[in-house]
């Protein structure tokens, strides 16, 4: 194997020009696979560090009617908060929302909104809660920058809102836009209002409901509640898993081809140095390799690509991935029409088992891709391979 | 002793429906250190009966036993080993590895029998010496001369002092003096080794050079003559 080695290391080298495109083809392929996997594992991280920030927090229970798919459930969605968890709502490690339908009405449209009642002095999201806790005439509530743009509303404005209470009664009032926030999170933006929780119950005569409860710790069991239904972390964010995984399987057909092309040419450079080398596959012979030890010879030149590329790939591939680690990758398209997590830049993010299974999976097609063709070596009559008259 | 017995020696080819006979009942028998000759016309069958005693081929009938082994017997790991250890190939176009310097070149076998590198370095410079070539120890085959070339496939088939070496028209592509040069070259190693030296030629100046003479007519012993014993 070590002679193998030694002598496919010369004949590549000696083979020059068409080694180094092979080389750089591959080499390509390596920096380009582990780039894109590297983007999909940024992806997935930042979708669910913002999610996890704005808003599942470490998890969640939904009042048992809540469908966030189904808006005409919404106004009955909500319940007294259970007793057993009041102890962890005053330590300020969960927290009630309150989800209630209403309109808004800005510049003299009507707008469909969720008015999301929500306590100003929570800390297990990044949301500027804190903005609401100030003393104006009308209702302080903050926005997402979606919703903002999409109405063209900014900080400061007055915007009448209409709800109704848990009579069915309509009612209205003024809310003064005090921040507007971004997160990435296109769910907690599209469509919401954040007043303060206190204000919410108070004009739905709903004291005490909440609609969603979430909690700090991802970690800690969760006891059932009778009425509502636990939503834990994982499940939050699988449709992030699920969407990545579609993603991914559009980015690997990608890869694949790139992989394909540069297959190809190895397997092109590997059937030509069969053809052209009979010779020297005689001389081999004759000298005394087994024919079987001439395949093992011509299958390591053909992997040892793969090997030269990994260098390569090291060499030019490494600066450009951190270079891109650092600044990011900008979508070239609005990265909230994806309709979930994801944001304009992302970064990549490369972990070692990414970058060895990158590594093994490029050495192992190559060794195969080069086995492939040398495999009618074994066939080849030495004597014929000596005069070079195959065809 | 013998160290190659040939024995009623048949071989067919196929070819296309029928077959083609190349050697028709060969008898021979080769000693110790001969410097002998397989000559004859075109297509006689002296590449054929070379390439069976080199275990690059095998009979179709009889027997052919060379250092005590039946080639036709062996598998291809008994044939490689064979070749390995005690043979030695000289081509007509030298056969050398185009991308390998002089000294890869002769290392190779070495490298087949997995020696160290002090015990390889000690037999190349040998080999180089014997042939002439010591200064050309890092070039490569394209530059260097036919006459050159065909000296360092004398020093790679010589390096590991095997018992028998097989010259298929050694001189094919050389002019008078490289082909003078060269035989003289391998007629000392045979004095000096007792290296068992098979040609399979019909150039007039390797024929010259021989102890023993062989001649072949289509696939068959025609004549023999011995000029003198080794
Ligand atoms: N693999 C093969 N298949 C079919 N016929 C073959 C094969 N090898 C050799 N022959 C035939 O056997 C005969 C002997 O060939 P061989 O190569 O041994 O001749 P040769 O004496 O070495 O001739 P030359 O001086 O031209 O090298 C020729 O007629 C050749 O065509
Ligand atoms: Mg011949």
């Amino acid at each position: 194997m070590l002679l193998a080695i030694k002598l496919a290391y010369r004949n590549l080298i000696g083979a020059g020009l068409r080694t180094w495109l092979n080389v750089l083809v591959l080499s390509f392929s390596f920096v380009v696979i582990i780039w894109i996997k590297g983007i999909m594992v940024g992806w997935d991280h930042q979708a669910k560090t913002d999610m996890t920030q704005y808003e599942i927090a470490g998890g969640q229970y939904w009042q048992e009617t809540y469908d966030p798919f189904d808006p005409l459930t919404l106004d009955i969605s909500h319940a007294l908060i259970p007793a057993e968890v009041m102890p962890e709502i005053e330590a300020g490690d969960m927290e009630p929302t309150l989800l209630i339908p209403g309109h808004i009405f800005p510049n003299g449209r009507m707008q469909g909104v969720t008015i999301r009642g929500i306590r100003s002095g929570q800390s297990i999201w990044k949301l500027p809660t804190e903005k609401l806790d100030t003393v104006v005439d009308a209702i302080p509530a903050f926005i997402g920058l979606l919703m903002a743009s999409s109405n063209k509303l900014e900080t400061g404005d007055l915007v009448t809102i209409r709800w109704r209470d848990a009579n069915g009664t309509f009612d209205a009032a003024e809310i003064l836009i005090v921040d507007i926030f971004s997160s990435n999170v296109p769910g907690v933006e599209a469509g919401q209002v954040y007043i303060p929780l206190e204000r919410l119950e108070e004009l739905t005569l709903l004291e005490g409901h909440a609609t969603i409860l979430s909690y700090r710790d991802p970690e800690a069991p969760r006891a059932e509640l009778t009425g509502w239904t636990l939503k834990p972390k994982e499940v939050l964010t699988r449709q992030v898993d699920e969407l990545i995984k579609t993603k991914s399987t559009a980015q690997t057909i990608l890869y694949g081809i790139l992989l394909l092309l540069a297959m190809l040419a190895i397997f092109d450079t590997q059937i030509l140095s069969i053809f052209r080398r009979q010779k020297e596959i005689g001389t081999y012979v004759a000298l005394g390799y087994t024919r079987r030890e001439v395949v093992g010879l011509f299958t390591v030149e053909g992997t040892m690509h793969a090997v030269l590329a990994a260098i390569a790939a090291s060499i030019y591939g490494l600066p450009i991935l951190y270079w891109q680690a650092k600044v990011g990758w900008t979508l070239p398209m609005d990265a909230s029409d994806f309709g979930m997590a994801m944001a304009q830049t992302l970064y990549p993010v490369y972990t070692i088992g990414l970058v060895i299974s990158t590594v093994l999976l490029v050495l192992i097609t190559t060794a195969v891709v080069s086995y492939l063709p040398s495999r009618k070596i074994a066939k080849m009559n030495p004597t014929e391979a000596l005069r070079g008259k195959l065809q | 002793m013998e160290i190659i017995e040939i024995k009623n020696l048949v071989k067919r080819f196929p070819m296309g429906k029928g077959e083609f006979t190349a050697l028709r009942g060969v008898d021979l028998n080769f000693g110790k250190g001969e410097f002998a000759g397989l000559i004859g016309p075109s297509g006689s069958g002296k590449t054929t009966l070379l390439n069976i005693i080199g275990s690059l081929d095998v009979p179709t009938e009889g027997s052919v036993t060379v250092l005590g082994r039946a080639i036709g017997k062996l598998n291809q790991k008994e044939a490689a080993q064979l070749r390995k250890e005690s043979l030695g190939f000289i081509f007509q176009s030298y056969n050398l590895l185009q991308v390998h310097t002089v000294y890869e070149n002769v290392e190779f076998p070495l490298l087949l029998l997995k020696l160290n590198v002090t015990e390889r370095k000690k037999m190349i410079m040998d080999a180089l010496e014997w042939v002439g070539l010591t200064d050309k120890v890092q070039s490569k085959p394209p530059q260097l001369s036919g006459g050159e070339c065909q000296r360092v496939a004398i020093a790679r088939a010589m390096v590991k002092r095997p018992s028998l070496v097989l010259a298929d028209e050694p001189t094919a592509n050389l002019d008078a003096a490289n082909s003078h040069n060269i035989l003289k070259m391998m007629e000392n190693l045979n004095q000096e080794l007792n290296t068992t030296f098979l040609f399979a030629t019909h150039d007039e100046k390797v024929i010259n050079y021989l102890h023993r003479k062989i001649f072949l007519l289509d696939g068959k012993v025609d004549n023999e003559e011995i000029i003198r014993n080794h």
